[in-house]
């Protein structure tokens, strides 16, 4: 056997769901002591292709081979047993457990019970720096600590091979910037280690190698030197425009004034602290922050969905908090929600029902009771038309769609009536790149229309493309309200609850 | 702009833990519980009071010691406790007010001198055996015990179980029949205990491996095992009595102990299988909480999906202690049969497993609570008994209500949020 050969190869890895075939034909080697970036849209087939790797899909076809010799997966417990460790998108931990209880489950005997356990997570905590107590809850833990976890939950298993997939997207910049640290102390340590990412700028900074992968295929190799262009162009395949094209803002007299809200959850904490902030027609705020700081509580308490919310949000001079989901509707409130299949859609309904779903009642849908068929499909045939909706037809079941249409779905229906005010939640998750550029032009067909327009996102890249001035929330609160060229750092010192940053920013500004 | 968060000069260190600012929130919900209560032994206690005296029974045969009997004038007694009651209630407002928290010693004594002013307001003139009614309280409490730790280890696995009636019923039959026909009680202990963990197998597969809707099957096993033994009784036990007369578990006291007065008869006059029970609840807490199953187990009830990317077999793992939790529950079934009736008869369960549900949730999901509801649910049946064979000035429908009232009460009025195990009810369904 050659002794230079990979720690991991894939060969030809095949897996269909259905009639479609999420990863086909793959071949992938990964060897120990470097980092290999897998990058690849949305939707590409890069959790699959991991998931097969780690025992818990089973591939159709193709062969995976550690050290040379091939392997037969039957559950992740194989995987992990060969040496296999991942770092998963969505943290596998159990939140009631303790950080040793989450490293024990499932080595109770290989580690020596729960003092084992603990003796592990202090000796790989100590080796990496991470400050983690052995007994922490793990749901009292920040997203960032509880990745350090996962991380320590793979090397107690003494992985040869580690797989992050997707790790930053819950992180802050420097978060991220920690992360990357010790994943070159991994590679250094002679680990190999799989980087799965869609995120350019990431890939650039770290990788040895780049295998980029498109509809379930390997596109090819890239080059680390590679500029962001060519990459997403190969990402995507056809040249793609990176940059929100915008012109300065048009002011108008319409706006959006929101005084010390505060939103209170089930268990009496402050989910949105004391937030005061304006946006004008004609602007794109963009709230930045890391998931789970109070955004999503934000943008429901305007659109009346959080019982527990005091303080002042005025349209136009008139007072919306208190009223219901419908006035507020009705006051010219368009709203996309944060997860468009759970909020934003009947996945039973079809485009032409979801369409009309937030207007049932009376003109020009529905008269005496009943629904006016013709309008709606008038109506729905010309938005499949207009917003670009790649569907068989307005009958076609919206959970059928792919994300980026049904997407464009909740965008047509609400931006499908007059405006007084359009909130975006997440408008672009999970989206494929042609998506998020269709999603973001009309973002700011509607700002230039003179709306005030509210952005969450927690992607920096989309905040600081949108945005005219960017508000960062913290645990609940506000940290400053910066202008759209604020550095990438001191947003990312924000995002941590440093206010220092946005003062300086705002006095620069 | 504005924020009231305390800022830090540093970067907060990954270490500290996710602390929002938290508003002020004054919870009525006990207080108001509390005051209702009181109002209620007001108007029992003092204008509708009665006369005479309540004797309260304390000795019982067989006492290392006789404890003198206990006679409570009503009235006075109900006005004294009255007072009382509104003292603590006024206490539980202020607490309320200014967000003090205050011991579990307060619904505790609240409850005890409820319980002394009911006694002696329903009791004036008759003569109430306490050792009796809390010997009826274990007893009564012994199927909601079995049925609610059936209850925990199937709900911690992962699997709602509203089939605890089913496999309290099914066992309590199989019990009395293989009891009847091999002559050996204990044979006739381990068949409830195969069939209750037959029932639960039937659970298992419906809701595991077709991923049917885990309420539904519970609900129509409970239908399908109450027809089934009521048809076999009818049409089988009836004509055959000699299938229908197992032997009963013998009591074993316990030396010294059972002569401890007040709990001794109830705690150590009793059969195996309630022995079995002291040693079963502690059991399963330990394994729970401390061992390599227990881990296992709630990590498949938590996210099962995680405890599979360790390589945890979940849907066996699943399968396999919701057979266990069958088997547990049995054992209240067969407590039916061979121990406190002594024979089958049309269902006799009567809504029970309902109740040790009911326990589960109210326990918390953790052993020993669940058995102290269980408890609870037992004390509220065997005071409404023991009233009931005394003449109490309540109407006994209204008596036949109590367990119940009291049940809701609890759970609504003095239980927080309790949180169920996360993946409960929910199928584990692989690509």
């Amino acid at each position: 056997m050659n002794p230079e050969h990979s720690t991991l190869e894939l060969r030809g890895i095949t897996k269909r769901f259905g009639a479609l075939v999420a990863n086909d034909h793959i071949d992938l080697q990964v060897k120990a002591g470097e980092i290999h970036c897998l990058l690849g849209e949305n939707g590409a087939g890069k959790s699959t292709l991991m998931n097969v790797l780690y025992g818990l899909y089973r591939a159709e076809e193709g062969q995976i081979l550690l050290d040379g010799a091939v392997q037969h997966f039957a559950g992740p417990g194989d995987a992990m047993h060969a040496g296999i460790g991942m770092v998963h998108q969505h943290f596998m931990l159990i939140p009631v457990f303790t950080v040793a209880e989450n490293v024990l489950l499932g080595h109770e005997r290989a580690l020596g019970g729960l003092a084992g356990a603990k003796q592990k997570v202090r000796e790989i905590s100590e080796r990496f720096g991470f400050h983690i107590d052995p007994d922490a809850k793990i749901e009292d833990l920040p997203v960032g600590v509880q990745q350090r976890v996962e991380i320590i939950k793979a090397l107690s298993q003494d992985a040869k091979v580690l797989v992050f997939d997707e790790p930053t997207a819950v992180l802050t910049p420097q978060e991220t910037d920690e992360l990357m640290a010790i994943m070159q102390q991994l590679r250094d340590e002679g680990t190999a280690i799989v980087f799965i990412t869609h995120k350019l700028r990431e890939v650039r900074a770290i990788a040895d190698r780049i295998t980029v992968i498109r509809l379930g295929k390997v596109v090819g190799e890239a080059s680390p030197e590679s500029s962001s262009t060519e990459l997403a162009s190969m990402m995507v395949g056809r040249p793609v425009e990176l940059t929100v094209q915008k012109d300065p803002p048009a002011l108008t007299d319409n706006q959006l004034e929101v005084t010390g809200l505060t939103v209170l959850d089930a268990i009496g904490q402050k989910v949105v602290n004391d937030v005061t902030f304006t946006v004008r027609g004609g602007e794109v705020l963009c709230i930045a922050g890391v998931q789970g700081n109070g955004q999503t509580e934000l943008t429901e308490a305007i659109l009346g969905l959080q019982p527990k919310a005091t303080g002042s949000i005025s349209l136009n001079g008139h007072e919306l908090l208190g009223k219901s989901v419908r006035d507020v509707l009705d006051s010219g409130v368009g709203f996309v929600p944060e997860d468009r299949k759970v909020d934003g859609l009947v996945g039973e309904f079809s485009i032409s029902e979801n369409l009309m779903l937030d207007r049932f009642q009376g003109a020009p849908f529905v008269s005496a009771g009943t629904i006016d068929r013709g309008a709606r499909d008038e109506f729905a045939t010309e938005k499949l038309g207009a917003f670009d909706i790649r569907a068989q037809g307005i009958d076609t079941h919206v959970g059928t769609l792919s994300g980026g249409n049904q997407q464009k779905v909740v965008l047509a229906r609400e931006l499908g009536r007059p405006l007084a005010l359009f909130v975006a939640s997440q408008p672009t998750r999970g989206l494929d790149v042609g998506s998020i550029e269709f999603v973001h032009s009309q973002i700011i067909a509607t700002r230039d229309a003179g709306i005030p327009v509210i952005v969450v996102s927690t992607e920096l890249d989309e905040v600081v493309g949108l945005a005219d001035r960017i508000a960062v929330m913290y645990r609940g609160g506000v940290v400053g309200i910066v202008p759209a060229d604020a550095s990438r750092e001191a947003l990312g010192l924000m995002m941590a609850g440093e206010r220092q940053a946005a003062t300086a920013e705002g006095a620069a500004a | 702009m504005t924020t009231q968060q305390p800022v830090d000069a540093q970067a907060p260190t990954p270490v500290e833990t996710i602390e929002l600012e938290r508003a002020v929130v004054k919870h009525w919900k006990a207080p108001i519980s509390y005051a209702v209560l009181t109002l209620v032994a007001l108007i029992l206690m003092v204008v509708l009071g009665r006369d005479g005296d309540a004797t309260l029974r304390l000795a019982s045969r067989g006492d290392l010691f006789a404890l003198p009997d206990a006679v409570l004038p009503a009235r006075p007694t109900g006005i004294v406790v009255v007072i009382l009651l509104a003292a603590l209630t006024a206490l539980s407002f202020w607490a309320a007010a200014t967000v003090r928290r205050l011991g579990i010693w307060l619904p505790i004594v609240f409850g005890l001198l409820f319980v002394i002013g009911f006694l002696s307001w329903s009791g004036a003139g008759a003569m109430i055996p306490i050792a009796g009614l809390l010997f009826a309280t274990v007893g009564l409490s012994v199927p909601l015990i079995f049925g609610a730790m059936g209850g925990v280890i199937s709900e911690r696995a992962g699997v709602v179980n509203i089939a605890i009636e089913a496999q309290l019923l099914g066992g309590a039959f199989t019990g009395a029949v293989v009891a009847s026909t091999t002559g050996s009680t204990i044979v006739g202990v381990l068949a409830a205990m195969v069939a209750a963990a037959l029932v639960s197998m039937v659970l298992a597969v419906f809701a595991i491996r077709y991923f049917v809707e885990q309420v539904i099957v519970g609900v129509v096993l409970n239908v399908l095992i109450t027809g089934l033994t009521n048809f076999l009784y009818s049409s089988v036990l009836t004509d055959n009595p000699a299938l229908n007369s197992p032997e009963r578990l013998p009591k074993l006291p316990i030396p010294i102990l059972e002569g401890i007065p007040l709990l001794g008869p109830a705690l150590f006059r009793q059969s195996i299988i309630v022995y079995a029970m002291y040693i079963i609840v502690p059991l399963i807490a330990w394994g729970l909480f401390k061992t390599t199953w227990g881990l296992r187990l709630r990590a498949i009830g938590e996210h099962p999906l995680a405890a599979d990317t360790v390589g945890i077999k979940v849907t066996r793992l699943r399968f396999w202690n919701v057979t266990l939790a069958g088997a547990v529950a049995g054992l209240g079934g067969a407590y039916f049969t061979l121990d406190s009736n002594g024979a089958f008869t049309r269902e006799m369960t009567a809504g029970l497993g309902y109740i040790a549900l009911a326990a589960v949730i109210f326990g918390q999901w953790h052993p020993i609570k669940a058995m102290a509801a269980a408890l609870l649910f037992g004390f509220a049946s065997a005071l409404q008994q023991t009233l009931g064979a005394i003449g109490s000035p309540v109407p006994s429908e209204f008596m036949l209500m109590l367990p119940y009232i009291i049940t809701i009460l609890a759970v609504a009025g003095f239980i927080g949020q309790s949180r169920a195990p996360a993946a409960s009810g929910k199928p584990y369904i692989k690509q």
